[in-house]
C-alpha cells in the first residue's frame, strides 16, 4: 500500500515543479506573432509552390506583412485570394491576374518531321545539349517533356510530340518556363483566348519548309487588328495583352491558322 | 618524359579501314556553302555580298572580337547567297554561298614564298590571326590567343598532338607521313616564338610509319637537338590536351588553368601544318585533312578537302555505301568524341577531321541493355581526370550539385566518354556529366549576371 502512496506522492511533484517550469518559461520566451501573418497563411493556397518568389507560402506571408510584397502577388491564387488577403491587411487590393503557362509551338507529329532519331536521356536539355536539333525546325518542341517532369500539379502532357497545358489545372507557377530549353512556353493571362502558337524567328519560306502550322511574318493579322494589338517581330507575330480584346479577327484571317484560341484548341 | 597517362580505354581501332589509303586531294563540283562560325567564339562578319566574286584564300568574313576567326574562300567563283542553311551540328547557320567556277584561281599572294628569317614574331601571329587558324583537333579555338599567352619566357614543351587516339580516324597519321617536313617547319616557327621550349611530337605507337618518317624527316633538319619524336602508348584519350601533359610534363592541372599556366602548349599536326602554310606561303586556313570511314562506306579513303565541301559529295567520291547495307548512323568525327549527324547534305567545316558511317547504331543497342548501376569501380579505373563517375552519378540523381561540383570534382570532367565505353550496365554516364556541367555554368553565369 505504501509503494501506491509513495508513487502518487512523487509523480505529483514532479508534476507540479514541471508544471510551474513550463509556465514560466512560456512567458519569459514568449514570441509576439502577428495575427496578421496567420491570417494571411490561411488566405493563401499552401502550394508552396515559390512562384511569387518567395521560399513558400510562410515566407510570402511574412513578407506580405512586413510590407515586401504586394497583396496580389501570389499568382496562383489570383483574384479571389488577393481579395481575401487585402481584407486581413485592410488595403485595396490592386488588379491581380491570374496567368497561365501556354506553349508558343504547334508542331506535332501531323505538321512537321524530326530530322534525327534521338536515343539517350529522355530530357529536352539533354537532347538539345547533344549539339543537334532533333525537330526539323530549331524552335520547335522537341517534346521530350522537361517541362512535364517539373510540373507540380500535373497540368502538362506531351500529345502528339507537342506539350500541351490544362489551363484548368495549371496554376501559373512558371516553373516550366524556366525548364524549357528552347524557351518556348510563356505566361499569358487566363482569360485571355488569342495567343500565338509559333516560336519561328525564320523567314516564311524557311518556315514553311520545315512546318506546315509556323508563323511566316505575312502581317496579315497586324493588318487586321484595329486595337494595335499585335505586331510582327523578326518574322514572328507577337500579341499585347494589354491591347488585346480578344476579338479573334487575326486568328481568323491567320493563312498558317497559328493564331489559335487555346480555350477551344489545346484542352488535354 | 612518361609515354602515357593514368587511366584510359583500349577501344577497337578500326583504322585498318583507311590507313593505307594516301590523302587525295578533293576538288568539289558543286556549289560551296561556307558557315562564317566555325569555330568557338563569335561568328565572324561575312564582308562580300552577293554578287561578289571571290578568289582561293580570300577572306570572306572578318573576326568580330577577341575570341573569333577569319573565314576564307576555298573556291573561286560568285557569292551566291548569304543565307541560313542546316550546318554539320544539325540546327541552321548563317553561310556564305559561293558559286564554284572550278578554277580555282588563287587570291593575290598567295603560295608566294616569304623569307622567315625577316619575319618578327608579332608578324608570326599577325599571319597566324589573318589567316583565320583554329585548332583543328575539335575543339576549334583560335590558334593566335593560343600563341600569345602572358609569359612566353615560361613556355617549356611545345607538344605538336599526332596522337589520333579517336578509333577509325586516320587522316593525321597519313599527314605525317606525306607532310613531314611541313609539320617540322611549322613546329620551327612556333618554337621561335618560344625561347626557352622544346618541341615534341607524340604519335600513338600504332603509326609506326608515321613515326618513322617524321624521325627520318627530323635527322635532316638543323632544329633537331631541340625537336623529338615521342611514341606514346595506344590508349584512348591520349589526344586529349590533358592526357598529353600529364605524359609528357608530368604535370595534372585544374580545369580552371589553361595548358599555357603549366608551362605548356599543345597543337595539333594539322594545325601545325596550316601554321607552316599560313606565315610561309600567307596561306589562309581554308582546307584540311578528313577521313571518310566507316563500315557503311565502300572505299574509306582520306583526303584534303576545302571547307564548304557537302559531305555527301565526299562519301560519293569513295564510293558511296557499300550494297546490301543501310546506313543507321553518321557521325562527325569518330564514335568516341563525334557527334551524330541529321543529314548528309551538309558543309564541311574546319573542324570536320572525320566522317564515320556506320552500319550499326551501338548506343541504341546500349540502351536496350541499360540496368542498374552494379557498382562494379570500372568507371573509376579508367577515369583519365582520377574522378569517380559513379558517385558523380549518384549526386546528380539525387540532385545534389555542390556535392558534384565540391566534393567530386565533377567540374573537371572532360567527357571523353571513357566510362560510358566500359560501363557494364551501359548507363549513359558521360550524357549526365555534359547535361549537369551545362546547368551548373549556366547558373554561375546567371549569377554572376545578377551581380
Amino acid at each position: 500500500m505504501s509503494t501506491v502512496i509513495i508513487t502518487a506522492v512523487v509523480i505529483t511533484l514532479v508534476g507540479a515543479v514541471v508544471g510551474v517550469g513550463l509556465v514560466y518559461t512560456g512567458k519569459k520566451f514568449h514570441v509576439d506573432v502577428d495575427q496578421r501573418e496567420v491570417d494571411v497563411r490561411a488566405c493563401l493556397p499552401g502550394n508552396n509552390c515559390g512562384a511569387c518568389g518567395f521560399a513558400g507560402c510562410d515566407a510570402m506571408a511574412a513578407a506580405i506583412v512586413a510590407g515586401d510584397a504586394p497583396t496580389n502577388g501570389c499568382p496562383v491564387g489570383g483574384q479571389s485570394v488577393a481579395d481575401k488577403i487585402s481584407d486581413v491587411m485592410g488595403v485595396a487590393a490592386g488588379a491581380a491576374e491570374k496567368r497561365v503557362a501556354f506553349v508558343r509551338c504547334k508542331g506535332n507529329c501531323n505538321v512537321t518531321k524530326n530530322q534525327a532519331n534521338y536515343i539517350g536521356i529522355q530530357d529536352c536539355r539533354s537532347a538539345t545539349l547533344s549539339g543537334i536539333s532533333i525537330t526539323s525546325c530549331d524552335f520547335g518542341c522537341l517534346g521530350l517533356g522537361s517541362c512535364v517532369n517539373v510540373c507540380p500539379e500535373h497540368a502538362i502532357s506531351v500529345v502528339d510530340g507537342v506539350a500541351v497545358v490544362n489551363r484548368d489545372k495549371c496554376i501559373g507557377c512558371g516553373l516550366c518556363t524556366k525548364a524549357c530549353p528552347k524557351g518556348l512556353i510563356d505566361l499569358i493571362p487566363v482569360n485571355n483566348y488569342v495567343a500565338v502558337q509559333c516560336s519561328n524567328k525564320d523567314r516564311g519560306p524557311q518556315v514553311k519548309k520545315v512546318c506546315t502550322a509556323g508563323c511566316i511574318g505575312c502581317m496579315l493579322c497586324t493588318k487586321q487588328c484595329e486595337f494595335d494589338a499585335i505586331h510582327v517581330v523578326n518574322n514572328l507575330a507577337y500579341i499585347d495583352y494589354s491591347k488585346c480584346t480578344q476579338c479573334g479577327k487575326c486568328a481568323e484571317k491567320c493563312p498558317a491558322k497559328v493564331i489559335t484560341l487555346p480555350h477551344v484548341s489545346a484542352e488535354v | 618524359m612518361r609515354v602515357t597517362f593514368r587511366g584510359g580505354v583500349h577501344p577497337k581501332g578500326f583504322k585498318e579501314l583507311s590507313r593505307r589509303v594516301p590523302l587525295q586531294k578533293f576538288d568539289a563540283k558543286g556549289e560551296f556553302a561556307i558557315p562564317i562560325s566555325q569555330g568557338i567564339g563569335k561568328p565572324a562578319k561575312p564582308v562580300v555580298s552577293k554578287g561578289d566574286s571571290v578568289l582561293v584564300g580570300q577572306i570572306i568574313a572578318e573576326a568580330d572580337g577577341f575570341v573569333s576567326s577569319n573565314v576564307a574562300s576555298s573556291c573561286s567563283g560568285t557569292v551566291k547567297a548569304i543565307e541560313k542553311r542546316r550546318t554539320i551540328s544539325g540546327l541552321s547557320a548563317e553561310c556564305v554561298v559561293i558559286e564554284n567556277d572550278g578554277l580555282y584561281t588563287p587570291v593575290d599572294g598567295m603560295g608566294k614564298k616569304n623569307n622567315l628569317e625577316e619575319l618578327s614574331n608579332a608578324d608570326i601571329i599577325e599571319k597566324v590571326k589573318y589567316a583565320g587558324i583554329i585548332g583543328l583537333g575539335g575543339a576549334g579555338f583560335p590558334t593566335y590567343l593560343k600563341l600569345s599567352p602572358k609569359n612566353p619566357e615560361a613556355i617549356k614543351y611545345i607538344i605538336a598532338n599526332g596522337a589520333e587516339c579517336e578509333p577509325y580516324i586516320t587522316c593525321n597519321d597519313q599527314l605525317m607521313q606525306s607532310e613531314s617536313d611541313g609539320i617540322l617547319e611549322g613546329m620551327e616557327i612556333i618554337l621561335r616564338l618560344f625561347p626557352n621550349a622544346e618541341g615534341v611530337v607524340a604519335i600513338e605507337d600504332n603509326k609506326p610509319e608515321a613515326i618513322e618518317s617524321m624521325k627520318k624527316a627530323l635527322e635532316k633538319r638543323p632544329s633537331k637537338a631541340k625537336i623529338s619524336v615521342l611514341p606514346m602508348k595506344t590508349k584512348y584519350p591520349q589526344g586529349g590536351e590533358r592526357s598529353l601533359i600529364a605524359a609528357i610534363a608530368e604535370v595534372n592541372y585544374p580545369i580552371t588553368k589553361l595548358p599555357a599556366d603549366v608551362g605548356c602548349i599543345v597543337q595539333n599536326v594539322g594545325t601545325i601544318y596550316a601554321i607552316w602554310r599560313a606565315v610561309e606561303y600567307n596561306e589562309p586556313l581554308f582546307r584540311h585533312v578528313l577521313t571518310v570511314t566507316g563500315d557503311a562506306v565502300k572505299n574509306p579513303g582520306n583526303f584534303i578537302v576545302p571547307d564548304g565541301v557537302l559531305v555527301s559529295e565526299l562519301v560519293e567520291a569513295c564510293g558511296g555505301i557499300k550494297e546490301g547495307v543501310t546506313l543507321r548512323k553518321a557521325l562527325a568525327g569518330g564514335p568516341m568524341m563525334g557527334f551524330a549527324m541529321t543529314s548528309l547534305d551538309v558543309p564541311v567545316v574546319k573542324t570536320t577531321n572525320a566522317v564515320t558511317l556506320l552500319a550499326e547504331d551501338e548506343v541504341e543497342k546500349a540502351e536496350k541493355q541499360l540496368t542498374n548501376c552494379l557498382h562494379c569501380g570500372r568507371c573509376t579505373t579508367v577515369c583519365p581526370q582520377g574522378l569517380v563517375p559513379q558517385l558523380m552519378a549518384d549526386a546528380v540523381h539525387v540532385g545534389d550539385l555542390e556535392r558534384y561540383e565540391y566534393k567530386l570534382y565533377g567540374l573537371e570532367c572532360i567527357s571523353c566518354g571513357s566510362c560510358t565505353y566500359v560501363c557494364p550496365a551501359k548507363r549513359p554516364l558521360t550524357q549526365i556529366f555534359k547535361q549537369t556541367k551545362a546547368e551548373i555554368m549556366a547558373a554561375k553565369r546567371a549569377k554572376a549576371g545578377a551581380k
